[in-house]
């Protein structure tokens, strides 16, 4: 139907498709934003966008829309798509606030856990053993979790003041801090560490929950991609009837997904009252089970896009905190260098196809090379029209970056086969 | 199947689920230990006129929201994004009106053609996104969601006037000629009710009709059962993905408009957040029938209305009933698959008593 219209695109994913993927490359990606980033610093002058301060608010920031997103990667790979990851989320934030209040931190890590699989279970019993639209449950999910917490918190929090000395309706009383590394190292080791702000900030001050939750992605990684267990699971996300038909309990295999994803879910509402604050408020989770699921996908529903996802959606937010004004002012240079980087790369692109075709593609394009350009230049004047970027739009950053990524790189995402079909035991014939 | 039979099966779905809501309520209630006898007392009790007034207007409200959510429902498109859509689009109408520029009731259409456009245009990036772009409408408009709430935040500030001693900031009130009084009924009714009720049920009449009386809807509906069918007969998927978008953005518009001629006159930072999520519930419950969606909105109005005062009355915080109504949603959609799956299995055994020969039938009917 599109034969002629986008020549790049077809001619550019076998290739990059036999690329095999090397364990180096994650690492090679990080030196090169961070070498980026501090060209940029040098040249805008913007401080904070590579200092000790926005990496470590960074690694907060990220954690809990990583867990979130981790959650999403569990249930949606084995084929049911959970847009209730907020609502779960929340019911971790307050499962974190009360066992973590009444019985210590690390019982407000498991409160969290049980509270996200209360989610994830009637999730998993609504899409999986009733078969309903699995948006639809998800939706309904986030309603009764927001409801549910409110009312719980009034409940607790609210009526019970001599039980919960300090806290209110609407948060807990102020909980007891998980141990960071520098905690748990030997005295003389912890002052070495501290002593350069780069490593107190990336290892020192690292909360133990945030090692926890890097384990639980790279394990994720292990079990979905490196058992029979995760190749069952997979299977059910891709193939529902294929994999039934070669004796994988396909329901039994989905509702575990399921609830893992409450689970995760969970935790992570239970690092956002934890670790990212101080205790449960209403509406802490501030919509990041929802840029969670977007971090899912822009990550291509793999563990290490995914984190990736998370880690970008997590710096501009950070930014947009840290003198966001300037932050994001330069910030608005590196999209217009890496706009122009990218319209001379599909220029270079479609040269080549040229060459190879003989015409067909050329218009094509050289139009959309030249709309990029002008994309690309917008942000750029922008930079040298403006001294600070106000701070209502500073908070817009990150949806605003999702939204222009997933622009960009939506078509070459690829979703599990049957995520979000409703599939009914039997079905395989 | 009798024509009996069908309308039971039909009646049947939301009556379990309405029933099924109220037990799980009780639950949560008995175990919270709260008054079980008390909320539902409170919450079943004969409302006043003046509520009765409340009702119809929050379900006038929700109404138009559930409207939008319909419109991309029926194409298959899931407009989360009415929340967004419904106040830019008012805080557009709220300054455009606020101006003043043509006298009275023509200043009204003006504030709604307004709302209209840039709800519309506000849903058609999404719109554009998937149809060009292939992005999720999900995770799209979820984004414009959180890109609304920032950008009218800053365009407030640069529109507002502040009252004197007073935090809340707001556009310039309209004009008193355009402020729609409502009707009261010849003073029958302690407070009127919003002039825009009518709107609301004449859009969802012509939701009604463009969707099931017209070629547009028609193709609307086909490329929502199926887009590659639709590809054959003929139909653009890609640009009437873009209209649906635009419809539904355009009718989101519509939402806050009977709040803002009827009665805040003016859009400020406490303009009423979360129509537009209350508008996905309703309708789900609905299933997308105009009808329908006007119980719904009456049914999540009612229990609004009726469980303000809990917190006063009986001491429980009325937050129970946003349980009461999300399991509402949940088990609305279960029941409805249960009945229809009992449905498809009474089906086949009349089919199969037709025919005399049970093995057979069987076969015939999978």
């Amino acid at each position: 139907m599109t034969a002629v219209v986008d020549p790049v695109g077809s001619n550019l994913a076998p290739e990059s498709e036999r690329r095999r993927f090397r364990w180096w490359w994650p690492l090679v990606a990080l030196a090169g934003v961070l070498v980026f980033l501090n060209l940029l610093r040098l040249v805008t002058g913007a401080d904070d966008i590579t200092s000790a301060g926005t990496l470590r608010a960074t690694l907060v920031a990220t954690m809990p829309i990583a867990l979130a997103a981790l959650g999403g990667l569990w249930s949606e790979r084995a084929g049911v798509v959970n847009i209730g990851l907020e609502g779960m989320m929340i019911l971790g934030t307050f499962g974190a606030g009360y066992f973590g209040y009444l019985y210590g931190p690390w019982a407000g890590v498991l409160g969290a856990i049980f509270m996200g699989l209360i989610g994830g279970l009637i999730h998993a019993v609504a899409t999986v053993t009733f078969g309903v639209d699995h948006i639809i449950s998800g939706v309904a999910l986030n309603l009764i979790s927001l409801g549910a917490v409110q009312y719980l918190a009034a409940l607790t929090f609210g009526d019970q003041k001599e039980r919960f000395p300090g806290g209110g309706p609407t948060q807990s009383p102020k909980l007891g801090h998980l141990p960071t590394i520098s905690d748990l190292l030997p005295a003389g080791l912890a002052d070495a560490v501290n002593s350069s702000k780069l490593t107190k900030a990336l290892i020192g001050d690292l909360s133990l929950l945030t090692v926890i939750a890097l384990l639980l992605i790279l394990g994720t990684w292990w079990v979905l991609w490196h058992t029979a267990f995760g190749l069952r699971l997979r299977s059910c996300g891709e193939s529902p009837a294929a994999a039934e038909s070669l004796g994988v309990k396909v329901m039994r295999y989905k509702f575990i997904a399921v609830l893992m994803s409450g689970a995760m879910a969970g935790l992570a509402g239970g690092f956002l009252a934890l670790v990212a604050s101080s205790g449960f408020r209403d509406g802490q989770t501030g919509g990041r089970g929802y840029i969670g699921l977007a971090a899912m996908i822009f990550g291509n529903w793999r563990p290490g896009g995914m984190l990736a996802g998370s880690a970008l959606f997590g710096y501009t937010q950070t930014l947009g905190l840290r003198q966001g004004g300037t932050s994001v002012h330069a910030l608005l240079l590196a999209i217009g260098v890496l706009g122009l980087a990218l319209a001379f790369w599909q220029w270079r692109a479609a040269l080549r196809t040229h060459r190879a075709t003989q015409g067909a593609g050329l218009l094509a394009g050289n139009v959309s090379v030249l709309l990029l350009t002008v994309a690309a230049l917008i942000p750029v004047a922008l930079y040298f029209a403006i001294d600070e970027v106000p701070g209502d739009f500073t908070a817009m950053t990150p949806y605003l970056v999702t939204l222009l990524v997933l622009a960009f790189a939506s078509q070459r995402l690829r979703m599990p086969a049957a995520d979000g079909q409703i599939y009914r035991k039997g079905s395989a014939g | 199947m009798t024509r009996g039979t069908r309308l039971l099966l039909g009646i049947a779905a939301p009556a379990l689920a309405v029933f099924a809501a109220f037990v799980i309520t009780s639950i949560v209630l008995l175990l919270a230990g709260d008054p079980v006898g008390a909320v539902w007392a409170q919450i079943l009790s004969v409302p006043k006129p003046g509520n009765l007034v409340n009702i119809v207007n929050a379900a006038s409200v929700l109404y138009l929201s559930g409207l939008a959510v319909a419109v991309g429902f029926r194409m298959n498109l899931f407009n989360i994004g009415v929340d967004g859509q419904y106040r830019i689009a008012a805080f557009a109408a709220a300054v455009v009106a606020g101006q003043g520029w043509l006298p009275g009731i023509l200043n009204v259409v003006l504030g709604v053609v307004a709302a209209m456009l840039v709800g519309a245009l506000w849903a058609g990036i999404a719109g554009l996104l998937r149809a060009n772009r292939g992005v999720s409408e999900v995770i799209s408009t979820i984004m414009l969601n959180f890109i609304a709430t920032s950008l009218v935040a800053f365009l407030l500030r640069k529109a507002a006037v502040r009252e004197p001693g007073s935090n809340i900031i707001s556009t310039k009130e309209i004009p008193a000629s355009s402020q729609l009084q409502g009707f009261d009924l010849f003073g029958l009714l302690p407070r009127p009710i919003y002039a825009f009720a009518v709107v609301a049920v004449v859009v969802g009449f012509l939701y009604w009709f463009v969707l099931n009386r017209t070629r547009f809807g028609f193709e609307l509906r086909a490329t929502g059962r199926s887009a590659t069918a639709a590809v054959a007969s003929g139909v653009n998927v890609k640009r009437m993905t873009l209209y649906a978008m635009l419809l539904s953005g355009a009718v989101a518009g519509l939402v806050g408009m009977p709040l803002l001629f009827g009665q805040d006159h003016a859009y400020g930072s406490t303009f009423q957040p979360g129509l537009g999520f209350a508008g996905i519930a309703v309708a789900l419950l609905g299933r997308n029938h105009p009808i329908g969606i006007g119980l719904g909105a009456l049914l999540f109005a009612f229990l609004d209305e009726q469980s303000n005062p809990l917190q006063i009355l009986v001491g429980v915080s009325p937050e129970i009933v946003n349980i009461t109504q999300g399991v509402i949603v949940l088990t609305v959609v279960i029941s409805y698959e249960l009945v229809r799956r009992y449905g498809v299995r009474l089906e086949q055994r009349e089919v199969a008593r037709a025919l005399g020969d049970v093995p057979a039938a069987k076969g015939a009917a999978a």
